[in-house]
């Protein structure tokens, strides 16, 4: 095995020979893994993996192919993708090969890394930065690696989000705030039968309900909750007046405008595999995730209960507050990839709108 | 909810003498169920007919009955044992006929005997064809276009219709006795004949013939509060035509993207609540037209099964365990998963390997049998191999057969083909000849059906077996471990170099191409693992070479002894494994 001058590196000093499979080139990011067993495309091109590294625990990656129709936005997030083994051959999932589209997106990726051994070393120690090359020495790539700004702190929520647009013809009007929304949550919101009203994360409360809306929807996104503090303060502004509800960053930002705090998770939740209950059944569902960050549960403010807990390590993973009429999962119902458990929650946001007018 | 207090004494059934479909598998799941009903406080009653199991050990249940697995002996044992509850999922199609006679003979209900883990209804809709048809139309799911017939001139008719070939499938057998695929009308006349008289109720099935569609098994365990889980995927490389226990399969599944994956996962999900299976586990099993998407279910099994065994153990989650304790009331969420410790059964494991099955034949030992592969199983036992890579599994299968006879090897490109044309018990050793002397994947795969990434990866095995000819002073470590990771075996080595296996593995060593140990974990590594085993890979460990750099680590300062590390079980791990 000859790995040539392509190395992963890890801010403690962790140091990963590989070969480079995407575009040349030096990334560095927070370092995450996903054990999710399908869908690469799909998580490549997530928007919540802004400002990450991902590593995929599942070895055998890009197998059928890339295409269009698994898109969850229009371009590539995490700075460098590490794989154990990625395929090109075109298939069932495109005609463009896995490695092709990455090189084709500017995308650092890499494989024949010892992913288990990374995975392992983020599970016991933590999420950290790290960066992954294709041109320099280990040291050198090291000091980038530490000289690099950690994510805690950073709000990317517009940096990841799209365009405005109108989605959906008939049905309840629902403000989606954009802070870097996967394209599935869209389909998931207007296959429930509203109207979808995208507008960028930025926009204040009066805008959204100049809008006139039945509800608004706060989508996923990257980077630190605790810092997207201009969406926090637009739905403090909203809450009370239309219904909310959230999903993963939404829900993070929905309980810090209800009192609510966050904070980091040791190595964060990613996979299609977690299983969560309900409060209100007992009933489990199996769930996808993709957080960091989860919400602090000392203490809930008068009117705020937990809805679904995490029954792998017991975190938050729903609230609601309702007299506000505003809820929200830290997970994703949307699935894509990964089991559709939860599409429910679509139907059961959009139908508690009414009919619309 | 926690286990029943209404019940005290449970029979188990075992699945009888050892067959060609029915195996050491059952004794797995028996014992496993056996033993952890026990664990609960039960008292368990134990019927098998072979005493050459591990389930009929005196320590496995309270009373032990080694006595015929029909009505009239089992009737005499619930008189006597007067058992509250009748498990009758973890013994194989026996188990589930004979509890199916037993209710049929009124006996269980003549003793108050509730079964559980699947009840007389449930097991009627998953096992008579018509009915199964019914059960799935009202679920919206599809079924192969088919006639359920129940004498020859129907056959005939039904043959008309659906037109040759076609596959016939005799009702309430296991293994598919009695079974196969019919080309010609002299075929179908002769099948049907045996396929009728196979069938205890001299039902058969006659399905329009989806060969070359791909064959996808779910394990599915679900429980009493309806929460349901896939404990694991596994794709049939040998596409349909071959019948699951004589295909090669690998989990999970490889080739399918995940919309198509979702799709056949809420499609098993909804089978098991059609179905009704209440508790416990149940394979379902899909046929894949890749190139329309359209998909049918194939079969459900509302029992553990042969699938559910290699699911298992290609996981870390013991469905046969699980599914027992399901049986007696629990839910998921109550129960632990035993290998991490902290963390609920009530998930789906996660794999960061690659588990291969390869069946084993031993058509020598029956001359005159037809070894040509149908959906009549053949395999008398397998081999399962995990890798970090598909062609690292598949190699380390292919080579863990332990094969009495050799493989056939083909004159030239034309008569491997020819070969593969039909399934046989050598034709992945023939399709390795085959890439390796010339043939094009696109013709083997014209030839097989077998879908074209599979072809590459084999393609690319049988390249790294070729990388490897010459002599073996010739190969360095890097050569090595590169034959290695690709999934050449120390015999394959040989084989190419004209050494002993003994040298390969002497020089390969004294280079320091060491495997590393991996654990199976359930979890993909996220949580650490209390009670794993353990497979062998050839990860890469070596130092950087820029010696400095490599070091380069301060702070923890374990960058560079932790490379060590990596190549042993972590030793907390160990300990308390032996604790056990």
């Amino acid at each position: 095995m000859s790995p040539g001058e392509t190395w992963v590196v890890l801010e403690d000093g962790l140091v990963l020979p590989a070969r480079s499979v995407g575009a040349p080139g030096t990334a560095l990011g927070e370092m995450v893994f996903t054990t999710g067993m399908s869908g690469y495309q799909e998580a490549v091109t997530d928007p919540s993996y802004l400002g990450q590294i991902l590593c995929f625990a599942a070895p055998m990656i890009g197998n059928y192919g890339a295409g269009p129709g698994l898109d969850e936005s229009t371009r590539a997030w995490p700075g460098a993708v590490i794989m154990r083994r990625a395929g090109d051959a075109a298939g069932v999932g495109g005609p463009t090969g896995w490695r092709t589209w990455l090189s084709e997106r500017g995308v650092v990726a890499v494989e024949d890394c010892d992913t288990r051994r990374l995975v392992r070393h983020l599970r016991d120690r933590g999420a950290m930065r790290g960066g992954v090359t294709t041109e320099m020495l280990p040291d050198e790539l090291l000091a980038m690696v530490r000289a690099h700004p950690v994510l805690d702190g950073r709000d990317l929520a517009s940096q990841a989000a799209g365009p405005a647009r109108m989605l959906g013809t008939e049905g309840p009007r629902v403000v989606a705030i954009d802070c870097g929304m996967k394209e599935s949550i869209a389909r998931g919101l207007v296959g429930a039968g509203c109207r979808l009203d995208v507008v960028p994360a930025g926009v204040t409360a009066a805008e959204v309900l100049a809008r006139d809306p039945d509800g608004v929807f706060l989508s996923n996104g990257p980077g630190d909750p605790a810092a997207v503090t201009t969406v926090i303060e637009t739905v403090r502004g909203l809450l009370g007046e239309v219904p909310v509800f959230g999903i993963c960053l939404g829900h993070q930002m929905l309980s810090q405008a209800l009192g609510l705090s966050t904070r980091k998770l040791a190595f964060g939740h990613r996979g299609a595999n977690h299983p969560v209950r309900r409060s209100d059944d007992g009933r489990v569902e199996i769930t996808v995730q993709n957080h960091g960050y989860a919400v602090v549960d000392d203490g809930l403010p008068d009117g705020v209960e937990v809805t679904r807990t995490s029954l792998f390590d017991g975190s938050v993973e729903g609230i609601a507050a309702p007299e506000l009429r505003a809820w929200s999962v830290q997970y994703h119902p949307e699935a894509s990839p990964g089991p559709r458990d939860a599409r429910y929650m679509f139907s059961e946001f959009v139908s508690s709108l009414g009919g619309g007018r | 909810m926690p286990r029943r207090d209404d019940i005290s004494t449970i029979m188990v059934l075992g699945s009888g003498p050892i067959v060609i479909g029915q195996a050491g598998e059952f004794d797995y799941s028996g014992t496993q169920g056996a033993r952890a009903l026990r664990e609960e406080g039960y008292r368990v009653v134990l019927v098998n007919s072979n005493p050459a199991t591990i389930m009929t050990d005196p320590s496995v249940a309270d009373r032990t009955y080694v006595e015929p697995l029909d009505v009239e002996s089992v009737e005499a044992i619930i008189e006597l044992e007067r058992p509250d509850a009748l498990l009758p999922t973890l013994g194989g199609q026996t188990a589930l006929n004979l509890a199916m006679d037993l209710s049929a003979a009124g006996v269980l209900e003549r003793f108050g005997v509730e079964l559980i883990g699947a009840d007389v209804a449930a097991i009627r809709r998953a096992e008579d064809r018509e009915v199964f048809r019914d059960t799935m139309a009202a679920a919206g799911l599809a079924v192969p276009e088919n006639r359920v017939v129940s004498d020859m001139e129907a056959g005939r008719r039904a043959v008309a219709e659906l037109g040759l070939p076609v596959i016939l499938r005799p009702g309430f057998t296991l293994g598919g006795e009695g079974g196969g695929a019919a080309h010609t009308p002299e075929e179908f006349e002769s099948m049907l004949e045996k396929a009728l008289a196979a069938s205890p109720i001299s039902q058969v099935l006659i399905d329009r013939s989806l060969v070359g569609w791909a064959e996808i098994e779910l394990e599915v365990v679900r429980d009493t509060a309806d929460n349901a889980v896939i404990v694991c995927s596994i794709e049939n490389i040998d596409p349909m035509g071959v019948h699951t226990g004589d295909s090669v399969t690998v989990a999970p599944v490889m080739t399918l993207t995940d919309p198509e994956l979702q799709r056949l996962r809420d499609a098993a999900i909804a089978v098991i609540r059609a179905v009704g299976v209440s508790t416990g586990g149940a394979n379902v099993q899909f046929a894949l037209d890749r190139a329309s998407g359209e998909m049918v279910v194939i079969e459900m099994n509302p029992r553990v099964s042969r699938s559910s065994a290699l699911a298992s153990k290609a996981t870390g989650f013991p469905i046969a365990k699980i599914a027992a304790r399901l049986a007696v009331g629990y839910t998921l969420d109550e129960l632990p998963n035993e290998i991490t410790g902290v963390t609920p059964a009530s998930f789906e494991p996660s794999l960061d390997y690659v588990a291969v099955k390869i069946p084993r034949f031993a058509f020598e030992k029956v001359p005159g049998a037809s070894s040509e592969l149908t959906t009549h199983m053949k395999s008398v036992g397998e081999v399962l191999a995990l890798g970090r890579t598909f062609g690292e599994a598949f190699g380390k299968a292919m080579s863990g057969r332990e094969l009495d006879v050799r493989p056939r090897t083909p004159r030239d490109g034309a008569e491997a083909l020819e070969i593969l044309r039909t399934p046989s018990w050598d034709r992945y050793d023939v399709i390795l000849w085959a890439l390796a002397n010339g043939v094009g994947e696109e013709a083997v795969r014209e030839a097989t059906h077998i879908d074209p990434w599979f072809l590459s990866q084999l393609g690319a095995l049988a390249a790294a077996r070729t990388a490897v000819g010459g002599s073996l002073d010739a190969l360095d470590a890097t050569a090595l471990r590169t034959a290695r990771r690709a999934g050449v075996v120390d015999r394959d080595i040989a084989v190419a170099t004209g050494a002993t296996e003994l040298q390969v593995g002497e020089r390969r060593r004294a280079l320091g191409v060491r495997p590393t140990y991996h654990a199976v974990d359930t979890c993909a590594a996220e949580f650490e693992a209390l009670t794993p085993y353990y497979y062998a890979g050839f990860e890469e460990t070596i130092a950087p070479r820029s010696s400095s750099s490599a070091r380069a680590p301060t702070g923890s300062g374990r960058g560079s002894s932790s490379t060590t590390a990596a190549s042993t079980p972590p030793r907390r791990s160990a300990t308390s494994a032996m604790r056990r």
